[in-house]
């Protein structure tokens, strides 16, 4: 809502030296968010006149089309003789009274304004358009100002282009504020000044002789008041105040009786629609739409009705969409000037409507037909039900005084029964809610200043204003005390809040996870979770794949996304192709977050009443309906993982990274991974891990190099490896209680062995069998070196491995060390066919 | 220590003679003095120190002598023994002062050599800036509760007071996931909003309940520089008995001073939420201008587009409509609640200017956050 300061200063009288700023900031802190003030004029300097065109001399030769004029601009140019100026506008005639600016002026820009010699004459001044003068973008053409203004006379004065302009988001719950009255009332009570309202007017009394109305639908319409108004001067233009104060709403003015409508509409916050009476068809009706029912709206739409909707009709059908538009076929019609006569012809005879509709059926239609208007914008929000006689009024007496328009005596008002709403509040409860004392007498002065009716004393029964919709609880009425005495002067204080119990296993875990991350080198990202089929098609899914079962939205960002996430890896290997495409070539990057599984068979989520808590069966439900969302941790690394450098040679990023990441993961998570060769997309079917928690044979991630097809098919680079693991999966058995061991002070006595497999036997299992063969004795076992080659035989390898023994209550003899080493040794030959080496 | 040796020869007794010790001292002394270097110091060590030297070979003598003997022969040798370990110890501290000065300093290399090796990695300032914002109620006793990022409709805006044909529920612009016929009538909507958590929190337990709700949330803007689709917020809820909107403003001041500091000064303004009410926003001076741009052409400020003041977040008293919804009695209890949006304090408190740097996860622009902020 753009309120002009000028305009508001008709209804409250704001002290004279008030700046825009000013007045903002005091409706600021009274809850209403300006969001700019806007400088009409700022820089405008005059003088800018009325004048007169004398002369007009076409000049030709030139590439476009320049007039040589002279202008009779009176004493503003201290002379009195005509002013000579060159112009390139052609809208205009002698006789025409025009706006001139003269040399030594400042119009907007700042554009300062001197004689110059151009077109080879001089050109003492400018004839204006609206454009140039900061009034609107609407035309180029120059301004023909009505005949009656004598030139000479100021402009800046008469064109109103000095003022301030204040531009305020309307929350949904002050639907009053879309007005110049509910603006001004706020300001009046956020200066503890009168107001002057716009809506108390001399309204005569309903009759049986207005226009006819039938409300067929009292729920959708529960007031219509309609006014006609005949003999209209189809030639009256909107007078350029009026005009004005449009443009500084934005409203483009249109034609005199649209402009009045317009102007009521923002003036008293009530939407009207003006009829030509001539093109209605017997009585208004307002009714519901019939299925299959169409109307043309005045935007030359033509619209499928469906029964929701709400209408106007005549006996032809429907003329309206009630609050939201009117129909082409009774519109106002533009006045149309005969070329050869001239005369004007237009609409003379004009029906006012000033109804009040439902809300919720005006929001209905306005969102069914993509139809958002001034007039459902204020419906939906709440129009003052009691202000449709004065704002028809308004427009009545408006189009008498400027369209030479006669009143009929007839007015009609059908009204249905309204209960009156009151609520009931006790007096302390302001006081209660905001944490300090108002007492009951501030209390009731600030309830009557919003425009309620007050009684009682300790429990106070209050009915709110018929313009303030919102107000239906005690807390709407509590809000209205603090806001008005200050949320500023509400007292700062801390609650004693008991105990906590910090940070849940489960959050401590996410965040060891990151730091753990981190700390080995990854750059976490975080991706948005839409993605689309071609997504899984790069990651080389099969048809069948569990993955490509998703979330899909209804209205996604990108119709080629219209799905939600199964997995993180294409978001995150997107931001790995974007940082190579940007040069960052050594990458190593993470991600956690959640992914989103459908439920098998997904259901419908209930809408329980709020009246109530929901039952147990309506909450199961309510989960039920929502799919899986396991959290999920991803790394994907590319290029060098150590760079080369004056220490030696770097290393490339690999599968083993990848694999190793899961395992930073699960140490952090305080979890051990059991790493087993699997082939699973998008992974290198050779060099694809398949990662459990171990002891179980719970499979809660992936990792390894992918697929060379999908790095092709993603643009990655060349052998790009990934890891994927269920966070909660991982964490499933909880954390465990770690059993501090007993460090044994003896000395420790070192065995190597080197055992030759076949090259497919896994090192993981050899690993295994060295241990359970070597007992406890055991301290440590470490694989130091894989070998193949001709040594070992083709399809067999080396693992060499260093084997810690050690006792915690002796020294260990090498008889000892040694009987442990074969055991191990024959455990491994036993369990993976493993033949010691040299042996 | 070794046992006393009985079967020395009587006659070698000879070599405990006062001036054979003497000589044997006055020789080792001599020998380190003339060591040139640590290793011949060595050498120098064994010859005389080790167990084949005549001090080491005349000590165990002792062992063998008649037991009146044994008190001055014991004292000749220990004596003796004392100042050729001084000796050395003496001579080996100087070489080894003179090694220092001369191989120490050929060992020198160029410390400020780059050492990069080890990749650096860093957590996302989104992700830190939240659990900054978590620990801070942590302290105050608060937990941290979390929930879906799909979301029940009736979580989401019903039991929130957003009824199908409130107004506010198309001020949020939101993505409907699809129901399984592919109708939007699924009920679920990607969570516009962290205060469906504050539902399934009161819904969970009883009061007290004060809790801290970080997450993601969806509204479907374009990408632009001050707009971003999936978003971070940090919800925060208390219900108690006895709750205010005064707790309320000291809450928030209180994280306001531990996040950004006690010298900007904040702005209390009514406004709207179905969810709480009264409601407020709470808007914080802007850190840059401090106010001076408003109204001042010639230093426009670009942080708070010369207003002054900067949006924090918005709050007010839990509407006791919301609380009946959730099975909270509101004739005992009452509770407030707050909203922050996590870019727009990123933005703020770090001076970034461009939230699609947020999103794109170019690792330079996380990089220089590292672990925590």
């Amino acid at each position: 809502m753009r309120v002009p300061l000028s305009w508001l200063r008709e209804y409250v009288d704001l002290p004279a030296g008030e700046t825009g700023r000013d007045v903002a900031e005091r409706l600021i802190r009274a809850g209403l968010e300006v969001e700019t003030v806007e400088q009409l004029g700022g820089d405008l300097k005059g003088p800018l006149v009325v004048g007169q065109v004398l002369s007009i001399e076409e000049l030709t030769g030139f590439k476009k089309p320049i007039r040589h004029c002279w202008v009779n601009v009176g004493d503003a140019n201290g002379t009195g003789e005509p002013q000579e100026i060159v112009c390139g506008a052609r809208n205009f005639a002698v006789g025409d009274k025009v706006v001139v600016v003269l040399p030594g002026a400042v119009l907007p820009g700042p554009f300062p304004i001197a004689a110059r010699q151009t077109y080879g004459h001089t050109s003492a001044g400018m004839i204006c358009s609206a454009r140039e003068l900061g009034m609107g973008d609407d035309h180029d053409g120059i301004i023909v100002l009505p005949p009656e203004f004598e030139p000479g006379t100021d402009a800046i004065e008469l064109l109103q282009l000095v003022d301030e302009v204040l531009d305020i988001a309307v929350t949904p719950d002050r639907g009053y504020c879309l007005s110049m009255r509910g603006v001004a009332r706020e300001a009046a009570a956020a200066y503890g000044l009168p107001l002057a309202d716009p809506a108390l007017l001399d309204v005569p009394p309903a009759n049986s002789y207005g226009y006819l109305v039938k409300v067929a639908d009292p729920v959708g319409c529960d007031r219509f008041v309609a006014r006609t108004v005949t003999g209209i001067d189809p030639a009256a233009q909107s007078p350029i105040w009026l005009q004005r104060r449009l443009q500084k709403m934005h409203v483009r003015p249109i034609s005199l009786t649209v402009d009045i409508t317009n102007y009521v509409m923002l003036e008293v916050g009530q939407p009207l629609h003006a009829y030509d009476r001539n093109r209605v068809d017997g009585p208004l009706q307002v009714r519901r739409a019939s299925e299959g029912e169409q109307l043309t709206t005045l935007d030359g739409v033509k619209r499928k009705l469906s029964a929701d909707d709400l209408l106007i009709c005549d006996n032809s059908g429907p003329i309206g969409l009630a609050g939201v538009m009117g129909g082409a076929s009774t519109e106002i019609l533009d006045a149309v000037t005969d070329p050869e006569t001239g005369e004007v012809t237009g609409s003379t005879e004009v029906i006012i409507e000033a109804a009040h509709f439902d809300p919720v059926a005006v929001a209905r239609s306005a969102k069914r037909h993509k139809l958002p208007s001034e007039a459902s914008k204020r419906f939906e929000r709440g129009v003052d039900p009691e202000a449709s006689r004065a704002a028809a009024q308004r427009a009545v007496d408006l189009l008498v005084l400027i369209a030479g328009g006669t009143a009929e005596a007839g007015v009609t008002d059908i009204a249905a029964p309204r209960p009156m709403r009151t609520i009931t509040i006790a007096a302390d409860l302001p006081d209660r809610v905001a944490g300090t004392e108002y007492g009951r007498e501030t209390v009731t002065r600030r309830l009557q200043e919003v425009g309620c009716a007050v009684s009682g004393s300790d429990v106070l029964e209050v009915t709110p204003p018929t313009w303030r919709l919102d107000l239906t609880d005690p807390n709407d009425l509590v809000e209205e005390v603090i806001r008005l005495e200050g949320y500023d002067n509400v007292p700062a204080r801390m609650p004693t809040v008991p105990p906590g119990r910090g940070l849940t296993e489960a959050q401590r875990m996410h965040r060891r996870v990151g730091v753990a991350l981190a700390a080995a080198g990854y750059v976490e990202v975080n991706n948005y979770p839409f993605l689309g089929d071609a997504a899984f098609d790069a990651l080389g899914l099969a048809a069948d794949d569990e993955r490509r079962r998703t979330v899909k939205l209804v209205n996604p960002l990108n119709d080629e996304e219209p799905a939600l996430r199964t997995t993180l890896l294409p978001g995150l290997l997107a931001t790995l192709r974007r940082n190579v495409g940007r040069g960052n070539t050594d990458l190593a990057i993470f991600e956690a977050g959640l992914v989103f599984r459908p439920k098998p068979e997904p259901v419908v989520a209930p809408r329980p009443a709020v009246d109530r808590r929901p039952t147990a069966e309506e909450l199961a439900a309510l989960d039920a309906a929502l799919p899986d969302q396991p959290r999920r941790i991803a790394v994907a690394l590319a290029g060098e993982r150590q760079p080369a450098g004056w220490w030696g040679a770097g290393a490339p990023s690999g599968w083993a990274d990848a694999v190793e990441a899961a395992r930073t993961v699960a140490r952090a998570a305080g979890v051990e991974l059991e790493v087993r060769q699997d082939q699973h997309a998008p992974w290198h079917p050779g060099r694809c891990a398949a990662l459990y928690a171990a002891g179980t044979d719970r499979l809660v991630g992936h990792a390894g190099e992918l697929h060379p097809r999908v790095v092709k098919a993603l643009h990655l680079p060349e052998r790009t490896s990934a890891m994927e693991l269920d966070l909660d999966l991982l964490s499933a058995d909880g954390a465990r209680t770690v059993e501090g061991p007993a460090v044994s002070g003896f000395p420790v006595a070192t065995q190597d062995v080197a055992l030759i497999v076949d090259r497919d036997v896994p090192a993981a299992r050899v690993e295994l069998a060295l241990r359970e063969g070597a007992g406890e004795l055991l301290e440590a076992i470490r694989l130091f070196d894989v070998f193949e080659g001709e040594q070992v035989g083709a399809g067999k390898k080396s693992l060499a491995y260093a084997l810690r023994f050690r006792a915690t209550d002796r020294t260990l003899t090498a008889d000892e060390a040694s009987t442990a080493r074969a055991a191990a040794v024959a455990s491994a030959e036993a369990r993976t066919g493993a033949v010691l080496r040299g042996a | 220590m070794s046992a006393p040796n009985k079967s020395y020869d009587p006659v070698e007794v000879e070599a405990l003679k006062p001036e054979e010790v003497e000589r044997a001292r006055d020789e080792a002394i001599a020998a380190f003095a003339a060591a040139t270097g640590l290793d011949e110091l060595k050498q120098a060590k064994v010859a005389h120190t080790g167990d084949r030297s005549a001090l080491s070979l005349a000590n165990r003598e002792i062992g063998a002598l008649p037991p009146q003997a044994k008190a001055a022969a014991g004292k000749l040798i220990g004596q003796a023994r004392g100042a050729v370990n001084q000796a050395l110890a003496k001579r080996q501290a100087e070489l080894e002062a003179e090694r220092d000065a001369r191989v120490l300093v050929e060992e020198a290399v160029d410390v400020t050599l780059p050492f990069d090796r080890a990749p650096r990695g860093a957590r996302h300032p989104l992700t830190t800036l939240a659990e900054r914002i978590e620990d801070t109620f942590v302290a105050m006793g608060y937990e941290v509760a979390e929930g879906p990022e799909v979301e029940a409709e009736w979580l989401n805006f019903d039991a929130l007071n957003l009824g199908p044909d409130h107004p506010a529920r198309s001020m949020q612009d939101t993505f409907f996931v699809a129901a399984p016929d592919g109708s939007p009538d699924s009920g679920v909507v990607l969570r516009t909003q962290t205060s469906p958590v504050q539902i399934r929190t009161m819904l969970d337990r009883e009061p007290p309940i004060y809790a801290i709700c970080p997450g993601r949330v969806y509204r479907t803007d374009e990408l632009d520089a001050t707009h971003t689709p999936v978003f971070r917020q940090v919800e925060g809820i208390a219900v108690d008995e006895g709750i205010t909107f005064a707790d309320l403003k000291g809450t928030i001041e209180q994280l306001v001073s531990k996040l950004i500091g006690d010298e900007l000064e904040l702005r209390w303004r009514p406004s709207y939420f179905p969810f709480t009410e009264p409601s407020a926003e709470v808007d914080l001076q802007c850190f840059v201008c401090r106010g001076a741009s408003v109204g001042n052409p010639d230093r426009p400020c670009r942080t708070c587009s010369s207003e002054g003041w900067i949006e924090l977040g918005g709050c007010g008293v839990v509407n006791p409509r919301v609380l009946i919804a959730s099975g909270v009695d509101p004739n005992r209890y009452s509770g407030f609640a707050f909203g922050l949006g996590l870019e727009r304090i990123l933005m703020n408190r770090h001076n970034v200017a461009d939230m699609r740097d947020m999103v794109e996860g170019d690792v330079r622009f996380t990089l220089p956050f590292g672990m925590e902020i």
